[in-house]
């Protein structure tokens, strides 16, 4: 009775396991597989000169940016907004909290759209008087910057939240009485209490606007040479059957990896 | 000299938690604030401390108008229930923190920070982190760090509050002892009166956002000035419908003038002190005597007794 018991969960147990390899397997390894020998079925000097190429050094600035920017914008805003939210009482702050998620949920595509319609020049609102002011917005780097930055807009937040709740405003309360300024509070106790978590939305935040696609294709108008990001480039390349996406896709993916084991390091020194 | 308070309100939306309170703290003395939960007693010390603002009233310390003072520049220090302890930092640089804010030089603040870290028996242990101490250790630091940048008035918010009875018992002869070593104004929150009467120079009890008294231990403890301090500083019983201390009710074996007949219903030896729980005509009544009391009377279950008030209660008095 008991060996049997113990071999069919031993079954169950083998036939789920084979189930979730199977399922990482078709879903991740495979395309992953199929893209590297790709890429290195063309030889080692195809893919030197498609990641070194001008085209692509230019896609590598430009990707550098605008995520750059947007890691930077998105830095700064999500941990004066956490706490503003963690720390104070005030009107709207329900909402602010719903509001800061939308943009994780809504279709990339929906925000390049809204974009537009915002800041472009013919059509928008406050295109043309940028446009006079000598400010093109869209189909150039800020509109570009703008999308990622929107898309990306939660993550540092969502991260550092969580944190200024647990630890709360005692230590600030602490280091106000013995004479620290607020911005001696921030540097010598907000920033150190939240850094790893910090650090890991950061990281997320990267990789999230490395790869962003949708929103920055609409904005930014997909000009070759001109507008086009890493992503957008490999897009390019890819659809019209020039040699080059695999191996800028590598790149990517390599990128992306470095990413997650940045985060694999953090994560144990967040949760500690 | 010392802290003055002047008719402080302040509401929290509807629920008002200082209404119309006024106190004087002297120089150089170490006052409880003493009342039940949510009474206002430790917004009242967050309003001396800058930490939050009162609705309306002003706070003068040492003389100076300190009302719209932020906290930063009122040179007040202040210790929290839960210790506050900078997680991040050793217990060398929590101490220093102050001093560093200050920009003093390396050599004054090493030596300072050793001197407090030495006051507080803490020398051992001054590269661990907050985490690494035990409750009694980290408001130990908490208290040496308040007291690094010398300041004009010291405030406790139920310092012990989050610490087991051992420890809490041995912090508060402590701080006694350290206060008559500092001499610095002192004001601490507590909700238990033992250690109020223990601890303090002079008590004030606040209860529902208004001062119910202020005095000294032993002037609240004897002439409370109504039920609610007598209730809240010790244990009281009702004799013939008056509030009593139990150990102010005598037992006596005839009847006299002015004594209540009663029926000993049960005796309860508790080491030194015995508890005799009597019936009257009023209702269930209880006594504190000592043993050799107890003995003398020869008391009995079921006994018939006569009880007086030995003192007549104060708050009848009044």
């Amino acid at each position: 009775m008991a060996s049997a018991s113990t071999g069919s969960s031993e079954r169950s147990r083998i036939a789920l396991r084979l189930l979730a390899i199977g399922y990482v397997g078709v879903l991740v390894v495979l395309p992953l597989a199929v893209v590297f020998w790709r890429t290195f079925d063309q030889g080692g000097s195809a893919f030197v000169t498609a990641v070194t190429g001008s085209e692509a050094v230019h896609a590598y600035r430009l990707t550098l940016v605008v995520a750059g920017s947007a890691v930077v914008l998105n830095t700064i805003f999500g941990v004066g907004t956490a706490l503003l939210i963690a720390r104070f009482r005030f009107p709207g702050k329900a909402i602010l909290n719903v509001v800061i998620d939308l943009p994780v949920s809504v279709s990339p595509i929906v925000v390049g759209l809204a974009l537009i319609l915002v800041f472009g020049w013919q059509t928008g609102w406050f295109g043309s008087a940028l446009q006079s002011a000598g400010w093109q917005v869209i189909f150039a780097t800020p509109g570009m910057i703008l999308a990622t930055t929107f898309v990306s807009l939660p993550l540092v937040l969502r991260e550092v939240l969580p944190v200024l709740y647990e630890a709360g405003s005692e230590q600030e309360q602490a280091a106000r009485s013995l004479g620290a300024s607020a911005p001696q509070r921030l540097r010598r106790i907000t920033l150190p209490t939240i850094k790893w978590a910090l650090a890991y939305g950061v990281v997320l935040s990267i990789a999230r606007c490395l790869g962003e696609f949708g929103a920055v294709r609409v904005v930014s108008g997909d000009v070759v040479g001109q507008t086009q990001t890493v992503t957008l480039l490999v897009d390019g390349r890819a659809e019209q059957f020039e040699p080059g996406a695999y191996q800028l896709w590598v790149v990517l993916i390599l990128v992306a990896a470095l990413c997650i084991v940045a985060i694999s390091l953090i994560r144990p020194k967040e949760t500690s | 000299m010392g802290i003055t308070a002047e008719r402080i309100v302040k509401r929290f939306g509807d629920f008002i938690a200082l209404d119309d309170v006024s106190l004087q703290v002297d120089s150089g003395q170490l006052t409880a604030l003493l009342g039940p939960s949510g009474g206002g007693k430790s917004t009242l010390l967050r309003i001396i401390g800058g930490l939050e603002d009162p609705d309306s009233g002003s706070v003068i310390i040492d003389g100076v108008e300190a009302t719209g003072i932020p906290a930063q520049r009122r040179n007040v220090g202040f210790v929290f229930q839960h210790y506050a302890a900078f997680k991040h930092l050793s217990v060398y640089r929590n101490v220093a923190f102050g001093l560093e804010i200050r920009k003093r030089p390396k050599a004054e603040i090493r030596q300072r920070v050793g001197e407090l870290l030495d006051l507080v028996h803490l020398s051992q242990f001054a590269d661990r982190l907050p985490a690494e101490l035990s409750g009694g250790q980290r408001q130990r630091m908490a208290l040496a760090r308040a007291l690094a940048v010398e300041p004009k008035v010291l405030l406790l918010d139920e310092p012990f509050g989050a610490l087991d009875a051992q420890v809490r018992k041995e912090l508060r002869d402590w701080l006694r002892r350290l206060h008559d070593e500092v001499q610095v104004t002192t004001v601490f929150v507590t909700h238990d009166q033992e250690e109020a009467l223990e601890v303090a120079d002079s008590l004030v009890v606040i209860n529902h956002g208004r001062v119910e008294q202020i005095g000294s231990p032993s002037e609240l403890y004897d002439q409370p000035a109504n039920d609610f301090v007598m209730g809240f500083l010790g244990p009281v019983t009702s004799l013939a419908g008056r509030l009593v201390r139990p150990h102010d009710i005598e037992i006596l074996a005839e009847a006299r003038p002015e004594a209540v007949p009663a029926t000993l219903t049960r005796l309860v030896r508790l080491g030194f002190e015995v508890r005799a729980e009597l019936s009257t005509g009023d209702g269930p009544t209880w006594v504190q005597l000592t043993r050799g009391q107890a003995d003398a009377l020869d008391l009995q279950p079921q006994a018939q007794v006569w009880l007086r008030a030995a003192l007549q209660p104060a708050v009848a008095a009044r």
